[in-house]
């Protein structure tokens, strides 16, 4: 695919759109790591108004609290694992806590970081966003909703945790398409199965879609690309209609995306499911598609979770 | 920088002395030594070093004033009821359900706090955002108070935070030590000894002035000092007792975080009374 793109490279391109915009009161933190994570273009263009705090990740955190309470809007970058786990009391605290316009817009979050190995690949990073009051969650799928999740998250105030990825995605997104906070995206409609995902996941539970469809199993593809607060009408209406569900996530199965539809649908309207994410393991280095292969992330372990609850759903309805 | 001569800062000192103890003791827990500790550098701080107004707590051109050492609360609970920012009868809520007066600092409940603290050493990189923020907007006048305590100094995130005000030249950012020398489990040396703490500043691109923290004569020349350096960050290194002003606490880690009891209370506030040495 020749429109395929990074959701990191979102980030520095709709940061200078909103500066372009008029946005003045947006500031971009970096953690040396401005041109990984693409802040760099907003640096170049605007160096008033970025600060790189060097690799230094709670004062990146910190400092950013601090202009947010002096009432900037504050964007706050650096890779997914440092961002929220060398920083974690930081966007506790000095963010969340005082409920501040920070936007964390971590990239190089999940497995597919690729080689660098399982130091720096973050599976953990949904779990430990998601748990913190005043905190929303976005993980987008692709570039166009990279784009939009970020301006979204610009022109809502308080904290949010924005995950972006290292790899090109191919698109699953029209330019049309505008990013909602609190709302899942129905993208297929099926009977069988729902099949709920965030992220690099959502192209394969499309893929995984179509395998299940040459077998006559219509699949609902759900992107939840907001983890937080879950859109619970979409999902809830999904997993009703069709008594089975399979979250899909690159992220650990304990914690995200498949813990967060778990505790709904087994609170409101239980049936069979099942998590596809990396089982409570570190990552290793790999490059990114051999990682998804090996961690079982594929389209092809989507669609064969997706046959195991079929067949727990019509256990036990019969 | 107002104007208060010296005895009304002291009579606030002895009050605000009266009501962290009463405060604290009311409260049944919370730390009276790190408050008693710095009574005088906050006193002088809303008394007279800082452009403030109670009525008006988001005026632009205010002074902001973040308590890095959170659990000190009520010294600074003390500091905004004598200025005015609330009550003083609310003092005895401290601690308490309802309380806008929480254990350690919420910007969201009660006006005077800038930003809410209380896990030690995250104050400075907050004071480092705000005086960026400032910058920003092109407000020259504002300078960003941030006190931090001896032991905190063992947060490495208080080190990032120093390197940043150095590199921006944060010229608005005055931090004050409150080197009372002591710490939860023991002396700070003891403990993890935060060592020459004006050369490990100096060393970091800052401007250090030290001072007697419980003269309030000294404190106010600092203040002075450090208001004229506009090139980069300042810090004060204040020399302090911890638990000054109730015999029984002085110099004792002890009381760092334990409240007095009624008994207690009662000795404490009889060495307060007026005309007593402090
Ligand atoms: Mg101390």
């Amino acid at each position: 695919m020749s429109d395929k793109r990074a959701t990191r490279e979102a980030l520095g391109a709709t940061l200078l759109e909103l500066a372009a915009e008029g946005r003045d009161d947006i500031v971009v933190l970096d953690a040396d790591l401005a041109k990984a994570t693409t802040t760099v273009k907003f640096a170049a263009a605007h160096p008033d108004r970025f600060f790189d705090v060097g690799i230094a990740e709670q004062n990146l955190i910190g400092t950013a609290a601090g202009l947010a309470a002096g009432g900037r809007t504050a964007f706050a970058s650096s890779f997914a694992v440092f961002a929220t786990g060398r920083a974690y009391d930081q966007v506790r605290n000095s963010v969340c806590y005082g409920n501040l316009d920070v936007k964390i817009a971590a990239t190089h979050a999940g497995i597919t970081v690729g080689p660098d190995g399982g130091s720096h690949q973050m599976v953990e990073d949904i779990a430990l966003m998601r748990v913190l009051p005043n905190m929303r969650v976005l993980v987008p799928a692709d570039y166009r909703a990279a784009a939009g999740a970020i301006r979204a998250a610009a022109s809502t105030p308080g904290p949010f945790y924005i995950r972006l990825g290292r790899p090109a995605l191919p698109a699953v997104y029209d330019d049309a398409f505008e990013f909602e906070v609190g709302r899942a995206y129905v993208l297929r409609a099926g009977t069988a199965v729902s099949l709920v995902a965030c992220g690099a996941m959502v192209t394969r539970a499309l893929d995984a879609a179509n395998l299940l469809a040459a077998e006559g199993i219509a699949a609902d593809v759900v992107d939840a690309a907001t983890i937080k607060p879950l859109d619970e009408d979409t999902i809830l209406a999904s997993v009703t209609k069709t008594g089975a569900v399979v979250t899909c996530e690159e992220h650990s199965i304990i914690g995200g995306l498949g813990s967060a539809v778990a505790e709904l649908v087994g609170e409101h309207a239980p049936v069979p499911l099942e998590r596809v994410g990396v089982r409570d393991v570190f990552g290793t280095s790999g490059e990114a598609d051999e990682l998804m292969e090996h961690f079982g992330l594929s389209a092809g372990d989507i669609a064969a979770a997706a046959r195991r609850v079929i067949a727990r759903s019509s256990l036990s309805s019969s | 920088m107002t104007t208060a001569d010296i005895p009304t800062i002291a009579r606030t000192c002895r009050q605000m002395r009266r009501d962290i103890i009463e405060m604290v003791g009311a409260a049944g827990s919370g730390h009276p030594g790190g408050s008693l500790s710095a009574v005088e550098i906050v006193a002088t701080l809303f008394g007279a070093a800082m452009e403030h107004d109670p009525a008006r707590p988001d005026l632009p051109e205010r002074d902001r004033f973040v308590l890095s050492k959170g659990h000190a609360a009520p010294v600074l609970y003390a500091a905004l009821a004598e200025s005015g920012y609330f009550p003083r009868e609310e003092l005895s809520t401290l601690r308490k359900l309802g309380s806008r007066l929480q254990g350690h600092p919420d910007a969201r409940k009660l006006p005077g706090v800038e930003v809410s603290t209380g896990s030690l050493g995250q104050g400075l990189a907050l004071a480092n955002g705000l005086a960026l923020a400032l910058r920003l907007d092109d407000n020259a006048a504002s300078t960003v108070y941030c006190l931090l305590g001896d032991g905190e100094l063992q947060e490495g995130e208080v080190w990032e935070a120093a390197m940043l005000a150095a590199h921006y030249r944060l010229g608005n950012v005055v931090a004050i030590v409150d080197l009372n020398g002591l710490q939860i489990d023991g002396p700070t040396c003891e403990v993890m000894d935060v060592g020459d703490v004006g050369a490990k500043f100096a060393a970091f691109g800052w401007e250090v002035l030290t001072c007697d923290g419980h003269s309030l004569h000294e404190l106010l020349a600092a203040f002075g000092a450090a208001r004229l350096h506009r090139g980069g960050p300042v810090v004060i290194v204040a020399r302090t007792m911890k638990g000054r002003g109730v015999s029984f606490m002085e110099g004792l880690c002890d009381w760092h975080g334990k409240a007095p009891n009624a008994e207690q209370c009662a000795t404490a506030l009889s060495e307060m009374a007026e005309g007593s040495a402090l």
